[in-house]
Parts: C-alpha cells; structure tokens; sequence
C-alpha cells in the first residue's frame, strides 16, 4: 500500500524540476526557497565552522582558564579545580590593577586625543586641492601599513636615552636629556607618542573621506556670507564630520584598547609596571613569566573583552542610526 | 593648516604651491622615522653610540644587511610561506561566505554577519590565550599551519564583510541571466562573481598578507622556539640579544617593510579601497 502511493510521488519529483526550470516563477516557491536557504549555507558554512572553531572555541577556553585554578601540570592534564570568580578576584586585589586601569585609560584617552586631532588637521588640509596632493596622502599611510615591530623598534632607538635622534635634538636646543624609555616617569608618554603616530594615518583616511561628502557649495555660500576660515569650519566642517568622527573615534578606541606589541616591544610595560596596561599585563601574567599565571591572564583578557565589546556594542549603534537617519 | 579657504578657482593655481611645500613638509615630518630606520640601517658601529648622531649616513655601511642575508632569510622565508598560506585560507573562506550573504542572503545570514563584525572587535592578545590553551591540546604549538590558522583570524571577518558589501554590488539581472542559461549556484560563484570581484579579492588578499606578515602576538604566543619563526620573532630575537648592533636590527626592520612598500607603490588604489571599507587594524 505504501509502496503504491510512493510511485506517483516519486515520478512527480522529475516533473516538477522541468516544470521549475520552464516557468521558474510560479512552481513551489516554498520549496525552491528552501533548496536556495541550503546552498546559501553550503557557501557559508566554512566560515560559519570557522567561526566556530577559530572564534569560539578558543574564546570559551578563554573563559574556562578564567574561572580554574590552573598551573602548568594541570595546564597540560586539564584537571583544573573549577574555582569561581576566584581568579577575578586575586585580578582585582593585584597592586597592579590600579595602575593596569590607569595607563589604560590614559593611553587611550591622550592617544585618541591627538590622533583625531592631528587626523582632522591634515584631513582638512590635504582636502584642499593642490599638486602631489595624493601621493603625498598615500605616503601619510605608511605608518599605519608598517609591521608594529618595525615602528616599535624604530621610535626604541630614536628615544634611546644617550644615543637616540629625540635627545640629540632636545640638546641641541638647549633642553637636557630625557630618558624616555628606561625612566618610569616617561615610559607611558612614550609608547603614547608611538601609537598616536601609528594612528594618525588612519584617522586621516577616514575623516578624509568624510569631508570628500561634505557639498563645496555650502563653504561658498558661508564664505559669500562673510565667514572666515575658522568661521566655516566650526559651522559647518565640525558639525558635518560628527557622524564619522563618532565612528573614526569608536573605532580608534577599540583599535587602542587592543594595542599590545607596541608597548611591550618599546618597555614591556616597565620600569615598574609604569606603561602597564590591560592588554600587556594580560600577556605577562600568561606568557612573560617562567611560571605562567593562564587563570589571572585570561581573567585581565576577559576583563579588556568587556570592555572591547562594550565599546563595539556603542559602534553598531551608531552606526546604524546613521544608517537609518 | 587651519586656513580652510575653499577652492576658489581664480586664486587656485597662485595658492597651491604653498600648500604643496607645506604637504611635503609635513609628510617629511611624518615619515621622519622611516627615514631614520634607512639612516641608522647604513650607520657604522663605530657611529652608533655617539651622543650626537650622524643625520646621513656618511660613512655608510652594508654590514647591517648582510646581517640579514646571513641571519634572517629563514625567518622571511617562514613569513613568507605564513603570509600567502594566510591569504588562500582568507579567500577559500570568505569568498564563499562573502557570496551567499551578499546573493543568496539565507535565513540566519544577517547574524552570522553581526558576528563577524563582533569578532574583529576581539583583541589578539585574548585571542593567543585561547589558541594557545587549544593548540597545546592539539599539539600545533610552533607549527606553521597553526600559525597560518590563527593568523587568518585577523583577516578573514574583514574579508567577509569587504567582499559581502562588494558582491552586494553586483547586478542581480547578470545572476538571473547565468541562472537561465542553466548555471548552478557554484557555477555562477565561480565565472561571474569571483571574477567581478577581483578587486575585492585583491584588497582583501593583500591585508591578510600584510597582517600575517606584521603579526607579533599569535608569533610569540604560539611560535615561540619553533624551528620555523617569522620575521616578527627575528627582530624581536635581535632586540634581545644583540643590542649593540642596531645596523643589523635596522636593516632587517627595513627588508620586513618591503611587503609594505611593494603594496603601497603597485597596489594603492586597493589599500585605500580597503581603509574606507571601513578596515580596522589589529
């Protein structure tokens, strides 16, 4: 009896795909739109395994290392007790935190700063038309494009303390030495300089191509009206960026709570925990020690997670209100 | 620089050669580093420590770059291998992925997409944490592959969401058309999508080379001590060890810019293509 049945049904599959490839718009839309959902995530699922693999995985066992007490032989065993919150706690307590969260904070507040500022400056300039104009633009890249250890290793010998280019042009004009790298008192304006001048290409870029949408007629109609230079850019430049300046600004905060090679190529977060931030404590607790801390390092990582995503969250938003707007 | 007169026709050609010399001041300020990696690169031993140092490279020297013809070709050579195995696996993933959210657009599609966008927001260094914990487990601790797995990290949510938005661009008429000449899905990716979004490709594959290439954390986390370090590890080897000879730490700095300066001189259109993308670097 079921066999009987079956028959027909099976014959009509044949019959319905011609019929399908004949008049494609009127045959079973919902079947052909489920036979188009599967190839879709045939396309997509190796980077949706990927994702999973690469992504979460080794996220979860970000979060697994955070909430055990891990030494090296269970490290290896995986027999870690299960302990809490307890490794978030001894994070907390540690004399480092206080400065950990302060050089963060300051590193990206100053580096921010001065690379928007700096990144409008120049925007605004080479908005301007004139000869080599783009090249000159593209070569404004190269910091950015440089691999970090080249950057990090060149500004560590330019601020050298008795060999480096920065002090052999203070001396000259009568200031005295500053020992940039190797005083705790200078460590974290340095590795700052070094990351504002790694950042300042890409904000450049950006809110150059912010300022390429803003319509020439509206400065000919201020300038007509009498407004100065200034004038015109505090009324209708700054106002116009702000929706890429939001996002140039997100975007550089989550790019900056992120930098690690830089700071701990040029100091290592030294003298004295004095350039310590999120990102390198994280990565001496678990790497720069013999004996590694993974539990106490991946609750610093967590923590700079928290803040990475917090951040991001703020991101989409506004990037999507501009989207809708 | 606060002078924001607009580009008035008459005055232009009067004004521009100010702006000219001012922009290429500027840009000599900014790329003053660049040229003190060349400078200190050609500088003597003898020269480096003086308290006042040589601003040309008068008495010029190579002892720095044969340095690094004797000492680090292997470790470019690993950069190399690491950086082109980086961008196959960054483009056979995010080709595909790219394609059926920007034309076959599947349910669950959009958030697959948010996590992309999500993943690029993770910093590295937590990143190496988890790939470590994971790779001691799987034994790929100091392995090339592993290494060119996690540094694809880096690349692949920017590659999908660069060519979703790209492929979103191409006609849908051109698809309909392969479709009744009798083209399957995989058929109309690989002849007419794959080949109208070259310049995608091309974009992508050079940040995920230049990525790979500059990528210091997965490096030191994860191919600390191997026989096969990248150039990233090379320096960071020489900073440690021998930190009187700066030439040789300089000149190697440069030859690990070359990929960077290739980019930029033959491939500026695709870079900038790829910044106002709306790239983030990790």
């Amino acid at each position: 009896m079921s066999h009987t049945t079956h028959l027909p049904d099976r014959r009509a599959v044949p019959d319905r795909d011609e019929a399908a490839g004949a008049a494609p718009d009127r045959t079973t839309p919902r079947r052909r739109a489920h036979s188009r959902h599967w190839t879709a995530w045939a396309f997509l699922a190796p980077a949706a395994l990927y994702l999973l693999l690469f992504y979460a995985y080794p996220l979860y066992r970000n979060l697994d290392l955070s909430l055990r007490d891990y030494t090296v032989r269970s490290f290896v065993r995986g027999d870690a007790p299960f302990t809490g919150l307890a490794n978030y706690q001894t994070v907390f307590d540690d004399p480092t935190f206080a400065p950990a969260l302060a050089h963060t904070t300051a590193f990206a507040a100053v580096s921010l700063l001065f690379q928007y500022a700096i990144g409008l400056a120049l925007a605004v300039f080479f908005n301007e038309h004139f000869r080599l104009s783009a090249t000159l633009r593209a070569l404004f890249l190269v910091p950015w494009l440089l691999p970090l250890i080249v950057s990090a290793s060149t500004w560590s010998w330019m601020l050298n303390s008795d060999s480096g280019i920065v002090n052999a042009a203070l001396n000259a004009v009568g200031i005295d030495s500053v020992n940039w790298l190797t005083s705790p008192s200078w460590s974290l304006t340095s590795v700052i300089i070094a990351n504002i001048w790694i950042g300042v290409p890409f904000n450049l870029v950006v809110l150059y191509s912010g300022l390429q949408s803003i319509p020439s007629s509206l400065y000919e109609a201020a300038a007509l009206d009498g407004a100065g230079a200034w004038r015109r850019f505090r009324s209708i430049t700054l106002p116009l960026l702000r929706p890429v300046s939001a996002i140039t600004l997100l975007l550089g905060l989550i790019y900056t709570l992120k930098v690690f090679d830089i700071i701990w190529i040029m100091t290592k977060g030294g003298p004295a925990d004095s350039s310590t931030t999120f990102a390198t404590w994280s990565y001496r607790l678990g790497f720069g020690n013999l004996l590694p801390a993974f539990g106490p390092g991946a609750a610093v990582g967590n923590l700079l997670i928290v803040a990475a995503l917090g951040f991001g969250l703020m991101h989409l938003r506004v990037q999507r209100k501009q989207y809708a707007s | 620089m606060k002078t924001i007169t607009t580009p008035s026709r008459p005055r232009r050609t009067r004004a521009t050669w100010w702006k000219t010399a001012t922009g290429l001041l500027l840009t000599g300020v900014m790329l003053f580093p660049v040229y003190w990696m060349l400078n200190v690169s050609f500088t003597r031993n003898q020269d480096m420590r003086k308290g006042h140092p040589d601003l040309f490279p008068a008495h010029g020297t190579l002892r720095g770059y044969r340095a690094v013809l004797e000492q680090q070709l292997p470790y470019l050579g690993t950069s190399l291998v690491i950086g082109l195995g980086t961008v196959v696996l960054t483009v056979a993933l995010a080709a595909p992925a790219g394609y059926a959210l920007a034309k076959l657009r599947p349910r669950g599609g959009s958030v697959l997409s948010f996590l992309f966008l999500v993943a690029q927001m993770i910093p590295g260094i937590v990143m190496a944490m988890g790939f470590y914990a994971v790779y001691l487990s799987l034994g790929l601790l100091q392995s090339v592959p592993g290494l060119i797995v996690a540094d694809s990290t880096l690349a692949v949510p920017f590659a999908v969401l660069v060519l979703t938005a790209f492929m979103s661009g191409i006609p849908e008429e051109l698809l309909q058309a392969a479709k009744a000449d009798g083209a399957g899905p995989l058929r109309t990716f690989r002849s007419i999508v794959l080949p109208m979004s070259r310049n995608a490709v091309v974009t992508v594959s050079l940040f995920a080379f230049l990525w790979s290439w500059s990528d210091f954390v997965f490096a030191s986390t994860l191919a600390g001590g191997s026989t096969h370090e990248p150039i990233t590890l090379g320096i960071y080897h020489y900073i440690g060890n021998n930190n009187q000879e700066w030439n040789a730490i300089m000149a190697t700095a440069v030859v690990a810019s070359l990929p960077t300066t290739v980019i930029l001189v033959l491939a500026q259109r695709y870079v900038a293509a790829g910044v106002t993308a709306g790239a983030m670097k990790d």
